[in-house]
């Protein structure tokens, strides 16, 4: 778009036509202050704050509204301005109880701020307040009226970038009021975007209110735990008896891929990290019992077992389970510590989503696959199957506010009819199962098309779509784990004759994506490479069995049959998720790492309790391959990260644990300390173990980033700038140069049917989640009322 | 229903049909009823709107803007339909005159809309009438029914070709609504939060289309400046004021009434001869000149010519032509009161100076007329209006501020007569709860 | 639930005057409320449910018109304006010779049901002050002779 100059309290400044006037000064660095303004909502007028004077028109103008055009000439300090500002404030403050002394937005209220900055020093205002109660909305949002100065941000990002319009504005004049949808209380995804983007604390969480002041708490920048999405999030940690506790988790600061949007989970969902039910000793079984006992004993029964197994009965008398949600780091490491030191290739996790066939069938082709931040900018976007606004909140938030404010043309074909349709240019609903006729019909197999055509969408239509969606360039592809196998080849062929077409693959979990990356199947090492493929893995590791090993059922069948001795499960329920027959491995010996006593866990002869992703450093892969690193935000003390056991456990063994983590020089590009920053709580008590072993203390082999190191050597795409991602930045891995991978038995992947309010293991012990769930189901639900 | 009243110095243009039964149609007709739209259906477009253009006719919904003008602001081509929108909220304090065109004379507001329409190219016309003005409603619906039925309305309109729809809508209790931008809003099924300008309604208004919008007493002034021509129409009134207005006289008047008269006649002479004087032989006060938004004229300030100008220079508004008479017995300080009790009641609470200024008003003013005022209040009554003023995201702000600054300036000694406890001069002993002097 | 079919009729009529669904949402309530006497919460789901609305919405714009309510009220509802014209001729006088008369204050029912009372704004019926109206029907030039007379007639009215 052609600029437009203006003259901003004698500054020159130049924007794009059609900026609007209060962004044009703050690119210059001109504030001027808004209440009502909020970049990418809708714009209102309401609170007069952003008054400036605009030369040649009598009346003061709202910046937030007027659109810059050539020539205007602005002041934003004459006293006339600085009067208006001022008045706005003291009007506001008429009404307002002034309690910020006991409010949870006090040192981060934007009133307070405003009143610093341009209030008045006394207050003229000497009647009687208005008064309402505070109201409890829902187990997570709290509404306090004098508090409110009716900005409508709530109100907007609700409606606008939550499509949930559950908030909206009661009576008129100075009783007017912010409403929720069921009268009394709130019937929403719950996702707090209301509260967080409250200037003020007139709407405050369940979670977080009253607990703590914001300058009282320690402020970690790191990923979600929950979905597959990686929102980035700012955890406010402070002290408490058992470590450290996380009471807040917001994205204020708009950085990272997801700006400041948060669901319910990220937002709230972290307290499932202080559930009392939280493993914080190993167990082992003694007499049928598992008993509390030390590390050291722990780790040797382990070792010892687990040695003596491998020795005797061979490495394929082994089994090993890894996890969605911990760090590519600690799965890279499970992917190796499985192959040279357990020496088995029965390696397995929780399949969310056909990475595998996605890999085998983008091999060769560069950038084709679509960012987190593409999906928001992207000019046109396809979504077969799958529902994001419940699985995949922030890819959700992102196609949404894609229409909505870039006006990209949305195309969803679903077997139901999910929310985004109302985004949608074009909705094709379809039976279930069919998701892969659709994948051909588009690839050009016109045979299809009379199995596809329904009542509602006829062969025409079907027609009409295709040719509609192969005249889009730029198309994203988004696809769920209904597309699996084969079909994902043939996808992948419609797709790349569009111009510029990208991908994504919707996995579910916080790492599902690191998890496939990394190598956690049977056949494949990490970056997609067979084991059976003499290569580069094999001569850097040494020792990898060449032969596929049993992928999870399969274990399951050999361990009923006697075959699997020993069963390692890092960080996954498989007995609970899988629905197997929890006698199944009672004849193996079963190690189970984890942070509560799954129905896994408590069939297990040893449990070692787990830090969860908010306990530690390393890396996530998110669904869209925006690779990210976690901080260390709180800590349960007596936990251990899945990477320490898993060294302590090949160290037990014997293993020379230098061959495992190269860390301490040898040649690797060595990260010298700076990372691991968040891990220095405890840098001691790795020090004495360190210092028993002989081991260097300066770096650890405890350290993720030694990996990290060899990841970005060896998985191809990872090969990203180390200083962005160290910066917090995510960074777009790239697949083009991954193995040939495999096609595997689509019948392995089980999504996880998370819902808005549900995260498998980590959602059971949420006390928000809970909290939530059993409120809907408190209420009768609105069909039931409406029924006479 | 309301009863009709007649001065000599009336010119019955808008009222001449007024108690003459021309709700009925072929009554109507007889009185010259849709000869205009005939006549307009063989102009220009551009011709009509010159013609209401050089009439000098001036919105008489308050703010005076030339009708014409305004018309001529509606873009030629348009890729959404256009529509014309009656603005019958009548609800400014002060002002009844509406109500009469509804009751009496509701097709020359319909023959208004038709010919604004073809003017600027529109098909469709809504006459939106407040809720409260239920029987008016029943008689617009039925004058409706009635020219849809003769083919005046509807498809091929007098067998012209020009199709034109008219329907009727109906407000629920809102003065904010009469606002152009919220009255649309309204229409559209909304709260009445005014929209923000620019665009301007002409442009970009009902559903996104190009809007006109005007008063019912323009809209049913212009048939008979089609007819009688534009010359004829701007010579009843001075310069760039053309044609007469209804009046609506009321307060302290011996004959209170609706009453026609040309632009630019005397504010004395309508208050003491056409309006009959103060009643019980008491003296002249203060005069509100347009509804409760016009800054209020004292007794030594009437002698001005009631035209949009006139009034602009004697630093008040000519507005809606509700002209209120106080006599001397009234309290300025309880009619400040209930004035602002009226805007904190109808403000719409979208912008913070009028939703909270109005309520700091009217409580200071309710603890002063109560004899519990300050000295400084009378200051900080003045400074909030002030600040009120021309920063509001609406109108309704100023008209809020407008009077209440000048009441306070020119009704100064009233206040300092209210302060520190001491009674409302005015009202008899124990009339008004006393409230205690604070700190 | 069901509506009048002269109701019904002049719904689906008035559907046919705009191009979008909700705008008949403001007369129609005025219309639903004469018929059951109160916006309750059937006919606001009602309502929601005809006009693709959310019954959030309804409730918005019904608390933004003062005619509209979510609370019955008497057969006859007394709305006495004392705005300006109204109080400049007595009207404060009238409202109080109601409260006291009826026995109920501003926004008050009267035990029987028969009678609510309210204070309004102009009604525009300023030059005809004071004034009143019960539901629609305008009473003007009132003198406290006069409201007992006309307060009679209703009664009368709304035992019969
Ligand atoms: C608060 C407020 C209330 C208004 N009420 C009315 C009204 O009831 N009737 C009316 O015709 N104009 C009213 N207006 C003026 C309208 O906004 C608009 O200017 C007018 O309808 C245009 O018509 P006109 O040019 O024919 O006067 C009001 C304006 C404001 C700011
Ligand atoms: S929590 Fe989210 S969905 Fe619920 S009201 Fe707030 S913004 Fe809307
Ligand atoms: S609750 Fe907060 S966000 Fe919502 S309107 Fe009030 S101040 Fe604004
Ligand atoms: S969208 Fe996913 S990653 Fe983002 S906050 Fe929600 S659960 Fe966490
Ligand atoms: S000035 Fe502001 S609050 Fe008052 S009516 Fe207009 S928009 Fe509403
Ligand atoms: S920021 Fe411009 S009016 Fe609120
Ligand atoms: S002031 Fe009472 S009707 Fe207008």
């Amino acid at each position: 778009m052609a600029d437009v100059n203006i003259t901003v309290d004698g500054k020159k400044v130049t924007a794009p036509a059609g900026t609007l006037l209060i962004e044009a000064c703050k690119s210059v660095g001109i504030e001027v202050p808004s209440f009502c303004y909020y970049p990418g909502l809708s714009l209102q007028g309401a609170c007069r704050m952003c008054l400036v004077k605009i030369e040649k028109i009598p009346k003061l103008q709202t910046a937030c509204t007027t659109v810059i055009s050539e020539g205007m000439t602005v002041t934003t300090t004459s006293d006339e301005v600085r009067q208006a500002r001022k008045s706005m404030v003291e009007l506001l403050l008429g009404n307002h109880p002034l309690d910020c002394p006991v409010c949870d937005a006090g040192g981060e209220c934007e009133l307070q701020d405003m009143t610093f900055a341009y209030g008045a020093a006394e207050s003229k205002y000497m009647e009687a307040k208005n008064h309402k109660d505070e109201q409890q909305w829902s187990p997570v949002v709290y509404f306090d009226r004098p508090r409110c100065i009716l900005c409508y941000r709530c109100v907007r990002v609700c409606g606008e970038g939550m499509d949930v319009w559950a908030l909206g504005v009661q009576n008129r004049g100075v009783v007017s009021i912010i409403a929720p949808n069921k009268e009394d209380h709130l019937e929403c995804e719950e996702c707090g975007m209301c509260i967080d983007i409250c200037p003020v604390g007139a709407l405050t969480s369940g979670a977080y209110r009253y607990k703590t002041r914001p300058w009282e708490m320690k402020h970690v920048g790191t990923i979600c735990t929950h979905c597959g999405d990686g929102c980035k999030t700012t955890l406010g940690v402070r002290r408490s008896d058992t470590g450290m506790e996380i009471v807040r988790g917001d994205n204020r600061d708009k950085s990272g891929i997801n700006g400041d949007f948060l669901c319910i989970k990220g937002r709230y969902a972290f307290d499932f990290a202080d559930s009392a039910e939280r493993l914080n000793q190993p167990l082992i079984r003694k007499e049928g019992r598992l008993t509390p006992s030390t590390w050291e004993e722990a780790f040797e029964l382990v070792g010892k077992h687990f040695a003596e197994i491998r020795d005797k009965e061979g490495g394929q008398a082994i089994g090993v389970i890894g996890s969605n949600r911990t760090t590519n780091e600690e799965n890279y490491l499970l992917s190796k510590f499985a192959r040279v030191v357990l020496k088995t290739n029965n390696l397995d996790h929780h399949r969310t989503a056909d990475f595998p066939a996605f890999v085998a069938a983008l091999t060769g082709k560069l950038d084709i696959t679509a960012s987190m931040r593409d999906v928001f900018n992207a000019p046109a976007i396809l979504l077969i199957g799958n529902n994001p606004t419940d699985q995949h909140p922030l890819l959700g938030w992102q196609i949404r506010n894609n229409v909505r404010l870039h006006r990209a043309r949305l195309y969803v074909i679903n077997t139901l009819p999910i929310k985004l349709r109302r985004q949608a240019a074009n909705f094709t609903q379809i039976p279930a199962g069919t998701e892969g006729k659709v994948a051909a019909f588009l690839a050009g197999q016109d045979s299809v098309a009379e199995a596809l055509a329904s009542e509602s969408t006829s062969r025409e239509n079907w027609i009409a779509l295709r040719d509609k969606l192969r005249g889009e360039q730029n198309l994203i592809i988004i696809f769920g784990s209904e597309i699996r196998g084969n079909d994902i080849e043939v996808l992948v062929k419609f797709g790349s004759a569009i111009p510029g077409a990208k991908f994504v693959c919707l996995g579910d979990y916080a790492n599902s994506r690191g998890a496939a990356d990394m190598g956690l199947y049977p056949d494949l090492l990490p970056g997609y490479h067979r084991v059976a493929d003499n290569g580069k893995f094999h001569r850097e590791w040494g020792g990898i069995p060449t032969t596929p090993g049993l992928n999870l059922p399969q274990m399951v069948d050999a361990a009923k049959a006697g075959k699997l001795q020993a069963l390692y499960v890092v960080g996954s329920n498989p007995i609970g998720r899988f629905g197997i027959d929890p006698f199944a491995f009672s004849k193996s010996f079963v190690v189970v790492q984890d942070m509560f006593l799954t129905e896994t866990a408590l069939m297990a002869d040893v449990v070692l309790p787990a830090a969860n992703a908010y306990e530690k450093s390393g890396t996530f892969t998110n669904t869209c391959d925006d690779l990210q690193l976690i901080k260390k935000a709180g800590e349960v003390t007596d936990t251990k990260t899945d990477f320490e056991m898993i060294v302590r456990i090949a160290d037990a063994m014997g293993f020379d644990v230098r061959k495992l983590v190269h860390f301490g020089g040898g040649g690797t590009r060595a990260d010298m300390g700076q990372s691991r920053g968040a891990q220095s709580g405890e840098a001691d008590q790795h020090g004495v173990w360190l210092e028993a072993h002989g081991l260097e203390p300066k770096m650890s082999p405890f350290d993720p980033m030694a990996i990290l190191d060899e990841i970005q050597r060896l998985v191809p795409g990872y090969d990203v700038s180390r200083m962005n991602l160290l910066a917090g930045n995510d960074q777009h891995t790239n697949l083009a140069g991954s193995g040939p991978s495999t096609l595997h038995n689509p019948e392995l992947i089980v999504p996880a049917n998370d819902g808005l309010f549900s995260s498998g293991t980590l959602g059971r012990y949420s006390r928000t989640l809970n909290s939530v769930i059993e409120n809907r189901h408190r209420e009768p639900a609105e069909t039931e009322v409406a029924a006479d | 229903m309301a009863e009709l009243v007649s001065h000599p110095d009336e010119v019955k243009i808008v009222s001449k049909r007024f108690g003459r039964g021309a709700t009925g149609i072929d009554r109507y007709l007889e009185l010259d009823g849709y000869k205009a739209v005939q006549k307009a259906l063989g102009m220009q477009p551009d011709g009509i709107i010159n013609e209401v253009k050089n009439s000098g006719l001036r919105g008489r919904g308050g703010a005076g803007f030339n009708t014409g003008m305004k018309w001529s602001f509606v873009p030629k081509q348009s890729p959404k339909p256009k529509y014309v929108l009656c603005n019958g909220d009548e609800s400014e304090p002060g002002t009844c005159k509406d109500r009469l065109i509804f009751e009496h004379d509701p097709h020359a507001v319909i023959e208004g809309v038709v010919i604004a329409g073809i003017a600027v190219g529109s098909h469709t016309g809504y006459i939106y009438i407040r809720g409260e003005y239920r029987y008016l409603s029943n008689i617009m619906q039925q004058a409706i029914k009635d020219a849809y039925a003769r083919g005046f309305l509807g498809k091929n309109i007098f067998g012209s070709g020009y199709d034109f729809d008219v329907y009727w809508h109906g407000g629920a209790g809102a003065y904010e609504v009469g606002e152009e931008s919220a009255l649309m809003e309204s229409l559209e099924g909304k709260r009445g939060i005014p929209r923000i300008r620019p665009p301007f309604p002409a442009v970009v208004g009902l559903w996104g289309g190009p809007t006109v919008i005007n008063n019912a007493e323009t809209l049913a002034s212009v048939p008979h400046i089609i007819l009688g021509g534009a010359e004829w129409y701007a010579s009843l009134g001075p310069a760039k004021n053309g044609g007469t207005r209804l009046f609506c006289l009321s307060g302290h008047l011996n004959r209170p009434g609706v009453y026609e008269l040309p632009m630019g006649y005397n504010l004395k002479k309508m208050i003491h001869e056409v309006g009959g004087g103060i009643p019980d032989g008491q003296n002249l006060k203060a005069v509100v000149p347009g509804g409760s938004s016009t800054p209020v004229l004292s007794a030594d300030e009437i002698d001005v010519a009631m035209d949009f100008d006139s009034m602009m220079k004697a630093g008040s508004m000519l507005g809606s032509g509700g002209v209120v008479v106080l006599d001397e017995t009234t309290c300025m300080v309880k009619f400040a009161l209930r004035t602002i009790k009226f805007y904190q009641h109808e403000s719409c609470g979208w912008c913070i100076p009028c939703r909270e200024g109005t309520d700091w008003l009217k409580k200071t003013l309710t603890r002063f007329h109560a004899g519990g005022g300050l000295k400084k209040d009378i200051d900080n009554m003045y400074y909030l209006s002030e600040n009120m003023l021309g920063r509001t995201f609406c109108p309704l702000g100023d008209a809020a501020a407008m009077p209440t600054m000048a009441f306070i300036k020119k009704f100064r000694k009233e206040f300092e007569d209210h302060l520190e406890g001491r009674p409302c001069p005015f009202e008899k002993e124990g009339a008004v709860e006393q409230l205690p002097v604070m700190a | 639930m069901t509506f009048s079919d002269q109701f019904e009729s002049r719904f689906a009529e008035m559907l046919s005057h705009y191009p979008t669904k909700r705008s008949v949402l403001v007369p129609t309530l005025l219309y639903a409320q004469d018929e059951v006497g109160y916006l309750s919460q059937e006919v606001i789901a009602e309502l929601a449910q005809r006009l693709d609305l959310t019954e959030l919405e309804v409730r918005n714009v019904i608390s933004y018109y003062s005619m509209l309510t979510t609370k019955p009220r008497g057969k006859y509802n007394l709305q006495v304006c004392t705005n300006i014209s109204c109080m400049l001729r007595g009207a404060e006088e009238i409202f109080d010779w109601c409260r006291q008369r009826l026995d109920i204050d501003h926004k008050g029912t009267t035990a029987d049901g028969l009678f609510s009372l309210e204070e309004v704004e102009c009604i525009g019926a300023c030059s005809w002050a004071p004034a009143m109206q019960v539901n629609y029907d305008f009473h003007e030039n009132l003198t406290v002779e006069k409201m007992d007379t006309i307060l009679d007639e209703y009664k009368n009215r709304g035992m019969q």
